[in-house]
């Protein structure tokens, strides 16, 4: 699962920190860093969060990354906002926006997989009453991690017959049959869960 | 409405969904001379509605939702983790599960068997007209555009996703063909059965 994850393995203090104890923090961080509406507190904020990295042994190259999907609409964000408001707001905005995804990317690479699926296990056990079954919530995500690697292995197979046939890349000629292919694989699935009691 | 027991099928066929549309994610479907990148992921979010109804489409992509948000780089681009949830593209992933559950529902109203013309429609309600309004409101309310300006910065993205609304409803309507009895609520299938 770390292979397909994007989890960093490590032993700092932030890795070590238990999973739900880091979504609390970062839930009450993004509540806080909203309320900042001056631009030197929130740069504060950001020399903050990339110590944070430092710390997690994460180098200055992988925080960079976690904001490249931020560069076509911070671009534009910062535009708008230098134009309509000024550059005090336009630093605001953009710098709250990196503040906030940095943080949650940095408990995205310092907590496994596994670890963030028993915090949402763990979540779903007090909605019981409104007929949340936690326990099945658990079951169809650990489901759900095993049947992308199959899917895609499918769509790998799916891809060479049609190579081997000498189609072009039609579109329709790809996707009916890996779904075709997943649905008789949902299948198979199904009967196990049922073989096992999933269903009494 | 009665609540329905999500049987051990349907877990299997939510589950393999949410891989279906991780894997079209890794696919570059359609290249047009724009400078982003345009992946089968949506057309993915169409086709888990069409092709499994109304509820197991929306739990499927609840589900693909809640693996991208506990760190799967399922996203396409490989993006995947928390950082998405605060990022401008929130409204966007948000709307996934509603989007499929929109045309379930849609599809559902057709009747049992999928019509090639409707199913567009509902695309094209789902999957552009839901899909752009909670995009753009969530581009609005993260990054704090006006209007105007988001609207401009999905304009790119439309192009392509029009394309999709039609592939979507011909992949579905060859699904239908090749594994009928998809479609249809339990009650309905159930009349179909029993002599009237």
């Amino acid at each position: 699962m770390t292979a397909l994850g994007l989890y960093r393995p490590g032993t700092s203090p932030l890795h070590r920190a238990p999973g739900g104890l880091k979504l609390l923090l970062l839930l009450l961080a993004g509540v806080g860093v909203v309320l900042l509406h001056r631009p030197w507190p929130v740069l504060a904020a950001l020399v903050a969060v990339v110590l944070c990295y430092a710390v997690a042994g994460l180098s200055p190259r992988v925080a960079l990354a976690q904001l490249r999907p931020l560069a076509w609409v911070g671009a534009v964000t910062a535009l708008f906002q230098l134009v309509v408001a000024g550059w005090e707001r336009a630093v605001v905005v953009v710098g709250v926006l990196a503040v906030l995804v940095l943080l949650a990317a940095l408990v995205t690479l310092t907590t496994r997989t596994t670890e963030l699926v028993d915090a949402v296990v763990a979540g779903c056990r007090p909605l019981r009453p409104l007929g949340v079954d936690a326990e099945r919530v658990g079951l169809v995500l650990a489901l759900g991690v095993r049947c992308v690697p199959v899917v895609v292995a499918l769509a790998g197979e799916v891809r060479d017959a049609q190579r081997a046939r000498g189609l072009a890349a039609s579109p329709r000629a790809f996707a009916v049959p890996l779904i075709v292919r997943s649905l008789r694989h949902a299948d198979a699935l199904g009967d196990a869960l049922a073989a096992r009691g999933v269903d009494d | 409405m009665s609540r329905r027991r999500t049987t051990s099928r349907d877990l299997a066929l939510v589950a393999t969904f949410a891989g279906v549309v991780a894997a079209l994610g890794l696919v570059p479907a359609v290249s047009l001379p724009v400078p982003v990148p345009i992946t089968a992921q949506s057309l993915g979010v169409m086709l888990a509605g069409s092709v499994l109804g109304a509820r197991r489409g929306f739990l499927a992509l609840l589900l693909f939702v809640a693996l991208v948000a506990v760190g799967l780089p399922l996203l396409a681009g490989g993006r995947g983790g928390l950082g998405v949830l605060a990022g401008p593209s929130v409204g966007f992933v948000l709307a996934f599960p509603f989007c499929a559950g929109l045309i379930g529902w849609l599809v559902e109203r057709g009747g049992p068997s999928y019509h090639l013309v409707w199913g567009t429609v509902a695309n094209l309600l789902g999957g552009i007209v839901l899909m752009y309004a909670a995009g753009t409101l969530g581009m609005v309310a993260v990054a704090h555009l006006g209007v105007g300006a988001a609207v401009a910065a999905n304009a790119w993205y439309v192009v392509g996703d029009l394309v999709k609304v039609v592939v979507a409803a011909v992949v579905a309507r060859g699904v239908h063909a090749a594994y009928p009895g998809l479609l249809g609520s339990p009650r309905a299938r159930a009349r179909e059965h029993s002599p009237a």
